[in-house]
């Protein structure tokens, strides 16, 4: 980067309403159609928001919270607070009142903007707490009406008297934007915290933009990108790619019409740049599993054989492998009956780059879209290293690695296994909190990630897990619960698992059944249910689940490395894990430790040879009410190829 | 707070008689500018047939309405329409096969200029004023948060969400006077609460004089400026949800027995008691 590159995101934004002031930067789906705004336009969103916010006492250093769904004001409200040299906090916007309320104190938030009624309650309810909270905007005025808080203020109101002062003082934006420097803190995302609370990482201009600019140089993106912000704001991922990305290379930014139209919306844009987490994927695939079983018979058989074609031909063709003619032709044949229109209707035509990371993804769940012609690939990264540290080239993709390094990011693997990295994205510190930081980021730079991975023989970063999570059977055989759970999950039944090993004779697991999946299953059996708990303790849904846990055993028998590890015995959770519960973080990952401190009765039962469990747990309703929940669960033991069931000696086996 | 404004509507002594059956008896109610009026009572004892009266399906035998200030022996249907009265039915009466967006569309039936022949051509004025229905529809399909529902069929709805689309219809129309008949039977306690939000911020933001009929008590004490008791075609009380609640009349009405100065604090059963 020459000392004459703009440095900051503001900077960045006056700089393409120069340079492409009529480019689209933002569009919204707002009352059934998309409004757009160009870059110029931006411009003076931020410049009126900004100068409002100053007229209500902003000033240098001051916080924002942001606290909402994808919303192009919320997106202002970054820049506009980074143009004032404040630091803008985002909220995930599912929080309950209690975790809102101590990202704000311990961020000494002064300001929130907030997206509407819901999020205010929120902020009113912990006000109390928060002495240092003055000021909270609001974008929908909706149901506003009879509040008589002082602190209170309209966005509109405030946007429009700054629009004014605008005017009157036309180089007060400007001249605050260059009082900004590279080596400023552009952010403070809150981790949603896998383990206790939440910390604060705080990040530089320079982090987040130039690990930007490395990863679209690696991608060759353009002003031409379109993507779709839909993931919550204050994760750090839909930071770089809904803001950081398109601010350095000034692509359109779409935000959709609500969380419940998503999919819709994702039809009518056709994204050429997209990412989401594994789940998603996951989601989307259910979905299309659950329409073909609807289909017709012609339909169900055309997809079935097309897909077969596809996996064998479609990730060579996408890598620009040699394919045979014969399968050439007949992929060239499914892409106009099967596979195109598949894409079509998921929005997903349009795809250049496609990411998922996150967690671990299935490797079928990979395969399947990479043999669409979907180029999804997989990347690695967090929140302290702003992101990407490795991403897998074009060609190079495949589901059990993260990719190499790109550039400036170093990266070692320490003795027992842990990933340490260097690069320029690297965090500056956890927001008052120097305890946590220097056991993470040691003083010769080095970042200590808590992943347990390797390198492959090409140079890829494969992770394995948590390091804390990746343990051993009693029998010492490796025992990698994630692995296994996704393997499970890949099932459109199956919508979360949990599984047990560490230190034990074999493997169990929990099972959540996927109520939609499930439901429609046990609706074209005729199967009467009412209640997610009644359905779940179905014999036929324990028959269904056990057909999917065979597969996976049948699986894991055939990789040596993991044959030990198939599943003996397991339960179906009466109730979804839930991270209003606890159960999950915000991000809907599994929180080991929680879930089996509170269903230690569940494991023990897993571990014994009774048939039955008995479970009461406690359960957080929306309304903050809690409940108590009792059931008996049934325990199923599922058979083991034979050659299991008596082990044969550790180092024998490896030699057969 | 909330203004109540002058008289929007007032039904005098409005008798109603279907064979030897008096359905309504010397009924009057009023209705203010802006107020939300519930009105309560056992089975059969006349709450739609005035809501009935009120928008012209009912003919009534004696009585008189007036209308802002337009006195008529009754209202026919499309005049109720045509002069800002909408209403929402007891069972949801939509066009099953059309879209959620078509449906609320229909509400704009009245409002439009332009004749089925410039429709059908849809070019020039035509199309202009087709935008602008759109528009209006837009918004309250944003309003009522159905935008994921917009393209569907509404017979694939589940019932909750048909009754939201039922209120947008009636929405479509901006009436000035909206009568909705048991707005929340047959939903969950979600369904109802987001229902109780959208009736308040309907009398809220467009200042629309409400009349519901409903049986959830806890309901109509939250939501209702004022509650009419009706018994057997007869107004048995009138006036704020405490006092009407605390009125002895309408404990015996719901209850069958007197209870002394005893008022039930919890929700009122809804059975009438059995009649001696």
């Amino acid at each position: 980067m020459t000392s004459s590159a703009p440095d900051t995101f503001p900077k960045l934004l006056l700089e393409h309403a120069r340079l492409r002031p009529s480019r689209p930067a933002n569009r919204e789906k707002d009352y059934g159609i998309w409004q757009s705004w160009n870059w110029a336009q931006v411009a003076s969103e931020v410049e009126a928001l900004a100068c409002g916010l100053s007229m209500l006492g902003f000033s240098r250093g001051d916080k924002l919270a942001i606290i909402g769904d994808n919303r192009p004001q919320l997106y202002w409200a970054i820049a506009a607070t980074q143009a004032l040299g404040g630091v803008p906090v985002p909220i995930y916007q599912d929080s309950v009142a209690e975790e809102m309320a101590f990202v704000l104190d311990h961020a000494e938030v002064r300001f929130a903007i907030a997206e509407d009624q819901e999020q205010v309650d929120k902020l009113v309810a912990v006000k109390e707490r928060c002495p240092l909270l003055e000021a909270v905007i609001f974008c929908d005025p909706r149901g506003m009406r009879h509040y008589s808080q002082p602190y209170l203020h309209d966005y509109t109101d405030m946007q429009r008297r700054g629009s004014e002062r605008a005017l009157g003082e036309p180089s007060f934006f400007r001249a605050e934007i260059a009082k900004g420097r590279g080596n400023d803190t552009a952010i403070i995302l809150y981790t949603s915290g896998t383990t206790g609370r939440p910390k604060g990482v705080v990040l530089t201009f320079n982090n987040i933009i130039s690990t930007a600019k490395n990863a679209i140089e690696f991608e060759s993106l353009t002003d031409r990108e379109e993507v779709l912000a839909y993931l919550p704001m204050a994760w750090i991922g839909e930071h770089i790619f809904s803001y950081a990305e398109a601010y350095c290379a000034g692509f359109c930014v779409s935000c959709p019409e609500s969380q419940a139209t998503i999919m819709a919306d994702l039809r009518e844009l056709g994204p050429t740049f997209f990412f989401a987490p594994p789940r998603i994927f996951e989601n989307i695939l259910t979905q299309v599993t659950i329409r073909m079983e609807d289909a017709a018979w012609a339909k169900r058989k055309l997809f079935r054989y097309f897909l077969d074609i596809a996996k064998r031909a479609g990730s060579p063709i996408l890598d620009r492998k040699p394919v045979p003619f014969g399968d050439r032709l007949l992929y060239w044949l499914g892409d106009l009956l099967v596979y195109g229109p598949l894409k079509n209707t998921l929005g997903l035509s349009r795809i250049r780059v496609a990411y998922t990371a996150g967690e671990a993804i299935g490797p079928d769940l990979f395969t399947f879209y990479r043999s669409l012609g979907i180029n999804l690939k997989q990347l690695y990264g967090m929140t302290e290293s702003s992101v990407f540290l490795c991403i897998q080239k074009d060609g190079a993709a495949r589901p059990d690695t993260v990719g190499a390094p790109i550039k400036d990011v170093e990266i070692h693997v320490a003795e027992d296994g842990e990933i340490l990295f260097r690069s320029p994205g690297a965090f500056q510190n956890y927001y008052k909190n120097p305890e946590a930081t220097a056991e993470t980021k040691r003083l010769d730079g080095w970042v200590y990630t808590g992943d347990s991975g390797f390198f492959d023989s090409d140079g890829q970063l494969k992770i394995l897990d948590r390091a804390k999570d990746v343990s051993r059977l009693k029998s010492s055989e490796l025992f990698a619960p994630k692995f296994i759970e996704n393997k499970l999950k890949f099932f459109p039944y199956i919508k979360e698992a949990v599984a047990f090993g560490d230190d034990r004779p074999f493997v169990t697991a929990f099972v959540n059944i996927d109520l939609e999946a499930v439901g429609d299953w046990a609706e074209r059996r005729n199967l009467a249910y009412a209640s997610y708990q009644e359905l779940a303790a179905d014999d036929a849904v324990y028959d269904l689940v056990q057909g999917c846990i065979e597969q996976v055993n049948r699986d894991l028998a055939a990789a040596p490395a993991v044959a030990g590890s198939q599943i003996r015995r397991f339960l179906i959770l009466p109730k979804e894990l839930d991270a209003d519960d606890g159960e999950l973080t915000r991000t809907r990952k599994v929180r080991r430790r929680i879930i089996t401190s509170r269903y230690q009765p569940l494991v023990d039962a897993l571990y014994s040879n009774r048939a039955t469990g008995y479970i009461e747990t406690e359960i957080a309703f929306e309304d903050g009410r809690k409940g108590r929940m009792g059931a008996e669960l049934a325990i199923r033991t599922v058979g083991i190829p034979v050659s299991m069931v008596e082990p044969l000696p550790f180092k024998k086996r490896v030699e057969a | 707070m909330k203004r109540v404004g002058d008289r929007i509507l007032t039904a005098d002594r409005i008798t109603l008689a279907f064979g030897g059956i008096t359905a309504l008896n010397e009924i009057s109610v009023e209705l203010r500018r802006h107020e939300i009026l519930a009105m309560i009572g056992p089975n059969g004892a006349g709450k739609t047939s005035m809501l009935n009266v009120i928008n012209g399906f009912y003919h009534p035998q004696g009585g008189t309405i007036t209308w802002k200030g337009e006195t008529r022996r009754r209202m026919r249907p499309y005049h109720a329409a045509a002069q800002g009265i909408a209403r929402t039915f007891q069972n949801v009466a939509l066009f099953r096969g059309m879209t959620t967006l078509d449906n609320i569309m229909t509400g704009r039936l009245l409002r439009m200029r332009r004749n089925f022949l410039w429709q059908a051509i849809h070019f020039g004025p035509a199309e202009k004023e087709e935008l602008a229905h759109r528009a209006r529809v837009e918004r309250i399909i944003d309003f009522l948060e159905i935008q994921a529902i917009r393209k569907t069929p509404v017979g694939r709805l589940p019932y909750g969400l048909q009754k939201r689309v039922e209120l947008g219809r009636a929405l479509a129309m901006e009436p000035e006077l909206l009568l909705l008949d048991e707005p929340m039977a047959g939903m969950n306690v979600e369904e109802k609460e987001d229902m109780c939000r959208f009736i308040l911020d309907i009398n809220d933001e467009f200042g629309t004089t409400i009349a519901l009929i409903e049986h959830d008590m806890g309901v109509v004490m939250d939501i209702s400026d004022r509650v009419i008791v009706l018994d057997y075609g007869r107004k048995i009380a009138d006036g704020l949800p405490k006092e009407v609640r605390a009125s002895p009349e309408v404990i015996a009405a719901y209850l069958g027995e007197p209870h002394g100065d005893e008022v039930p604090a919890a929700p009122i059963p809804l059975r009438r008691a059995v009649a001696t």
